[in-house]
């Protein structure tokens, strides 16, 4: 699996460009970290990747992933996960709703519960399925949105600042909890961030926007 | 009036089913009858769901009340109807209606029939000329609508607290002088409001028979010159100054039974005893009338033009009619109304049914209310409340 | 994607022009023609100024117009001042959350308030009678005019009672939207006392978020029937009273001067609200001078207090007008001076004539709230996904008949349903009531549908979830609370509308309203007593169900609190 950006350009409508065109390619299990100063579009970016634009602004250039251009596809048909700063675990479900949410429906009755269990087990999460997600720790919230993208089988991962809220210790054991998943799939990753930490724990190549 | 003659004709010539009372039936038998009434008084909506559910029983006529806070509403429906081009199939079947309501509709062609001589309990009425079931407001009724109760003007006052009510309309001023803020009469855009002014009108005009002809400008300065300087005297002294009203005589009820005035007004003498006896009136309440009689008139039911179940609303003023019907309405538990047939047409067995009603301390009999008045001419409603405005409205 | 919000924005818009604006404009048609001398069914045909000049010379026009002005602008404006006072001071003590404590006064529909506080106020009322003989020594009810006075002071009055709550409740929404208690700190520590920092800082950004809500007030103040006809004066009335008696009056001629009242009507609300916007932009002028004079001096405290004084003596009249409601409609007797009922009965609660009467509120009430929310839901998302701020016409569209007086056009709407063919009947009254409902529920939805997170809708697509799965399974059970307190808005305005009702079921829809209303002409207060309370009880319910449903269905669920 690989993500590519091929001269990826963001504009706001009728607007100067946001950065120069990002030409780049992420390999198979690989992190690619984007850094640069606040406001200079790092988020938009990813956005553009994501196809989470707002029509205010318009893209050129391709994202191509596995060779096939979801450049104009709506955000849902890309298989692009999304990690952000907060867990955004939905508050109205419990814990295991919030991971089936991901889950394709083609898996159905006990397979689905048990593909639900194991993600949770994986994460050390077992017996939490019915839970109230407001009730969890912070490192737990982590784990489990991580595991909610995972069972949503995603071909590439972005990762929007997503270690900024938790604090130094529990930063690095959920930073490395994030790559083990990635690199053990083979999911390539497009992290933005202001931590050099997380850059050298990514181990990917750095880019300055 | 010759277009209004030339329609009766027309439409009583389209009526085949005027004709024969048994094919009305027969096109009634299902019907549902929206009946458009006043809704302000409960016992009245108790009778209408009464009345409902006998021609239900006895016809297969259902009723259904609905209940106006003032029957200009069902007229303007009407009126909405025609404007939209809906001649037929219309929402209203039957009103209770009066006078100025009646002349409007009558004038506008917006009613069915003629159709009361066609109703079998007519022989009961005395439909001659001039008699009291065949006027409505010195308007001819001309068969266009049907009546069902009768209804006397009175006063009422509370005996624990005025031991000697004012003896007639001139009075009124000397009393209201004696006992400032204790008197009040409904706002003159109100019917009971307008017949206040009418029955002083009558008392005092120099030639009450002047009254029965339609209203002329020099008519009107002579004949009410009296009743204006009698009400200039009047005014001050009245509950709040004159200056304001209570909107109709229900309003004016509860203030007599709130104690704010001594006196209320009612077209109905059996409505003080009706009152105690729902609790909404002092036992004390008495019914007194100025010397010389006070005006009565009937109250009628019409049928529109364009009334969806115009056969069901026959059978249901047929019913009205029946002495049966007339002598449970004149039960003071049920309505209390004296009943609009002619006691001369009446056979021993329907007599018996009448005289078998009980009596109450604050119902007055037929005699002590004196003689009847006739009512005005429709026109000198509309001129007195005219020109009451311009005076008293600022 | 865009062509799917694309076609979903145009069904919804054609869907609220052709059911709800083609309506009104067809009634005020019809009124406009008829005020100007055009209306065939009493034989008016041609145009001519005619009815203006009738109008005119109609006694006592003039002073029902003054009227209409004085009790309209000043129920506005104080209601404006006392909410604005008693505002920071709840926000002070109890936070956002105070706006709880009003909902029970915002559920009772004007009408049955209204026949609550005549009965309170009058000199024979229960307020003269918890006092007499003993403090005031009146055997028999004093000549005051407490209460239909020719200054309006009890319409006024009549008014506060239900729109101070109204403004204080969208105050205390619209201060959920800005950083109101890191500001007021910011504004202390610079020296300002806290009254000041209100005035100066907190009210000026708050007014913008509440101005369509004020001319929803004035516009309604000013054209009231029902509240008028119960507290205000009679001889003569306000413009709206005088031109709904006109249209009822037994001489159909009238019917031309009437609608040519209510056009004016329509002018007057138009005509003040615009001069309101002057006076708003020349308040900002002189205002922000004054903001950047720096003053800290003047002390507003004892202001502030005021109006929370009398915000808490219309809560107790509203109370106190309730409560005498429930008394009647259990009472036998109850004669002056009396302090409570001499004998009791429940005859009017076991005579069974409310239930059908009940029921056929409830169901209009349910299936116009349930037509309004879907509409709502559907705009808003076509708004989503077109992913714009919302135009100031479509704004304006949304809260045109809430600003447009329902005496204009109702006669006229009447007349365009039966030309349609569409007789009167439940459908009309449900399609009329849709045409308020809906601008309500739209109001009440539209700041928590855009208050939702857009990552965790962004995270949701990102899980593959389409617009629909998002809209279903994230966005509308995030607003369950939100939604809940929009249908209960909704449902309480239905319950409450009475012209729209009355002229378009031909009466034969009877609500408790209508019913309410007519009894209220009428001599029973024990009876008007029960309706009253059951029209102030439903709404009551709805409003008590939206707080109590999210707590039970999210019992489990901290993050939904």
């Amino acid at each position: 699996m690989t993500l590519e950006l091929q001269s990826l350009c963001v504009a706001p409508n009728g607007g100067k460009p946001l950065f120069n065109p990002v030409t780049l390619s992420v390999p198979a299990g690989g992190v690619v970290t984007l850094m640069g100063p606040s406001g200079v579009g790092k988020s938009t970016l990813l956005d553009a990747v994501g196809g989470h634009l707002m029509p205010a602004f318009h893209t050129s250039g391709r994202v191509i992933l596995n060779g096939r251009d979801v450049t104009h596809l709506p955000p849902e048909a890309r298989r692009i996960g999304v990690l952000f700063q907060d867990a955004l675990l939905f508050p109205h479900l419990s814990v295991g709703g919030n991971l089936a949410f991901g889950l394709t429906p083609q898996r159905k009755g006990k397979a689905r519960r048990q593909a639900v269990e194991d993600a949770l087990a994986q994460a050390g999460l077992e017996g939490f399925a019915d839970r109230d997600p407001a009730t969890l720790s912070g490192g737990q919230r982590a784990r489990a949105a991580l595991m909610r993208t995972l069972l949503a089988e995603p071909e590439a991962l972005l990762l929007d600042e997503p270690f900024s809220k938790l604090d130094t210790e529990l930063r690095s054991e959920i930073r490395g909890f994030v790559f083990d998943h990635l690199r053990a799939r083979g999911i390539p990753a497009l992290m933005v961030t202001h931590d050099p930490g997380d850059a050298d724990a990514a181990g990917g190549p750095v880019i300055a926007l | 009036m010759r277009i209004a003659l030339a329609t009766a004709l027309a439409v009583s010539l389209a009526s085949p089913a005027l004709a024969d009372w048994q094919s009305t039936l027969d096109a009634a038998k299902g019907q549902t009858v929206y009946w458009n009434a006043w809704g302000g008084d409960a016992r009245t909506n108790a009778f209408i769901e009464w009345v409902g559910q006998e021609t239900d029983r006895l016809y297969g006529v259902k009723v259904q009340q609905v209940k106006l806070s003032d029957t200009a509403e069902a007229v303007n429906r009407v009126i909405a109807e025609k404007a939209a081009g809906k001649d037929g199939g219309g929402s209203v079947d039957l009103i209770w209606i009066n006078g100025a309501n009646f002349l409007s509709m009558k004038e506008q062609g917006l009613l069915h029939g003629p159709f009361v001589a066609g109703l079998p309990n007519a022989q009961y009425l005395d439909l001659s000329p001039g008699a009291a079931a065949s006027v409505d407001f010195t308007v001819p009724v001309e068969g266009y609508e049907s009546p069902w109760r009768l209804a006397r003007f009175v006063f009422a006052y509370d005996s624990a607290r005025v031991s000697v009510p004012p003896a007639s309309m001139a009075d009124f001023a000397a009393w209201t002088a004696a006992h400032p803020g204790r008197m009040t009469h409904p706002a003159v855009t109100n019917f009971m409001g307008a017949t206040f002014l009418k029955q002083a009108l009558i008392e005092l005009a120099p030639d009450a028979a002047a009254l029965q002809a339609p209203v002329t400008d020099a008519a009107f300065g002579v004949q009410t010159a009296p009743l204006w300087d009698w009400y200039d005297a009047l005014r001050p002294n009245l509950w709040r100054g004159g200056e304001t009203f209570p909107e109709n005589e229900s309003i004016q009820f509860q203030l007599l039974n709130d104690g704010e005035v001594d006196i209320a007004m009612a077209f109905d003498p059996a409505a003080p005893a009706a009152l105690i006896e729902q609790g909404l009136l002092p036992e004390t309440a008495r019914v007194f009338v100025p010397e010389g009689g006070t005006i009565g008139n009937i109250s009628f039911v019409a049928i529109p033009y364009n009334a969806a179940n115009a056969a069901g609303a026959e059978v249901v003023a047929n019913f009205l009619l029946d002495p049966a019907t007339q002598a449970h309405q004149q039960d003071i538990s049920v309505l209390g109304s004296f009943a609009v047939l002619d006691p001369a047409k009446l056979g021993p067995a329907e007599q018996a049914a009448f005289n078998a009603l009980p009596e109450a301390a604050a119902l007055p009999t037929l005699d002590a209310l004196g003689p009847t008045l006739l009512e005005p001419h429709a026109s000198w409603m509309t001129r007195l409340t005219e020109e009451w405005a311009r005076r008293y409205t600022r | 994607m865009r062509h799917d919000g694309r076609a979903l924005r145009g069904v919804v818009l054609a869907v609220v022009l052709a059911g709800l604006l083609a309506p009104i404009a067809a009634g005020l048609a019809v009124t406009a023609r008829a005020a100007f001398g055009h209306l065939p069914a009493i034989g008016a045909s041609g145009f001519s100024a005619t009815p203006w000049a009738m109008l005119s010379d109609l006694p006592g026009f003039g002073t029902s117009l003054r009227l209409t002005l004085v009790t309209g602008l000043g129920a506005t404006i104080l209601s404006l001042l006392i909410a604005g006072g008693a505002v920071a001071v709840l926000y002070g003590r109890w936070g956002a959350s105070s706006g709880r404590m009003l909902t029970p006064i915002l559920a009772a529909p004007h009408a049955a308030l209204a026949i609550g506080l005549a009965f309170l106020l009058a000199p024979s009322g229960w307020i003269a009678r918890l006092l007499s003989p003993w403090a005031t020594g009146w055997d028999r009810p004093p000549d005051l005019a407490t209460v239909n006075d020719r200054g309006g002071f009890a319409l006024i009055l009549g008014l506060l009672v239900k729109e101070v709550p109204f403004l204080i409740l969208v105050m205390l929404a619209a201060l959920s939207q800005i950083p109101a208690r890191a500001q007021l700190a910011a504004g202390r520590s610079l020296g300002y006392g806290p009254g000041v920092v209100w005035l100066k800082v907190i009210l000026p950004q708050v007014y913008p978020l509440v101005r369509l809500p004020v001319y929803v007030v004035l516009a309604y103040a000013l054209s009231v029937v029902d509240v008028a006809l119960i507290l205000g004066p009679s001889n003569p009335p306000t413009l709206a009273v005088a031109v709904t008696r006109w249209f009822t009056a037994p001489d159909t001629a009238l019917m031309l001067p009437a609608s040519a009242g209510a056009l004016l009507i329509g002018l007057v609300v138009a005509g003040t609200i615009a001069l309101w916007w002057v006076a708003e932009r020349v308040a900002m002028r002189l205002g922000r001078r004054w903001l950047a004079a720096g003053g800290r001096g003047m002390s507003t405290g004892p202001g502030l207090r005021l109006a929370f004084a009398a915000w808490a003596g219309l809560m107790a009249l509203a109370l106190l007008a309730v409560i005498a409601l429930a008394l009647w409609s259990v009472a036998q007797r109850w004669s002056f001076p009396g302090a409570l009922p001499e004998s009791w009965s429940l005859r009017f609660w076991m005579d069974a004539r409310w239930v059908g009467v009940a029921g056929t509120t409830l169901w209009l009430g349910l299936l116009s709230t349930g037509l309004s929310v879907i509409l709502a839901i559907a705009w808003l998302e076509a708004e989503t996904r077109g992913a714009k701020a919302r135009a100031k016409w479509a704004e304006g569209l949304i809260v045109l008949p809430l600003l447009v007086p329902q005496i204009a056009f109702v006669q006229g709407l009447t007349v365009a349903f039966l030309t349609l063919g569409l007789g009167a009947g439940m459908l009309a009254v449900l399609w009329a009531q849709v045409l308020f409902v809906f601008p309500y529920v739209m109001i009440a939805l539209s700041d928590p549908w855009r208050g939702v997170d857009p990552r965790a809708l962004r995270a949701a697509a990102a899980l593959g979830a389409g617009p629909w799965r998002r809209l279903f399974m994230v966005r509308l059970p995030l607003l369950t609370r939100p939604l809940l307190t929009a249908a209960a808005i909704g449902f309480a305005v239905s319950v409450a509308l009475y012209l729209p009702t009355l002229f378009l079921g031909a009466g034969r829809v009877p609500t408790l309203t209508t019913e309410a209303v007519a009894l209220s002409s009428g001599s029973d207060r024990r009876i008007t007593g029960v309706f009253a309370l059951l029209q102030a009880f439903l709404p009551f319910g709805a409003y008590a169900m939206a707080l109590a449903l999210p707590a039970l269905l999210f019992r489990n669920r901290r993050g939904m609190a």
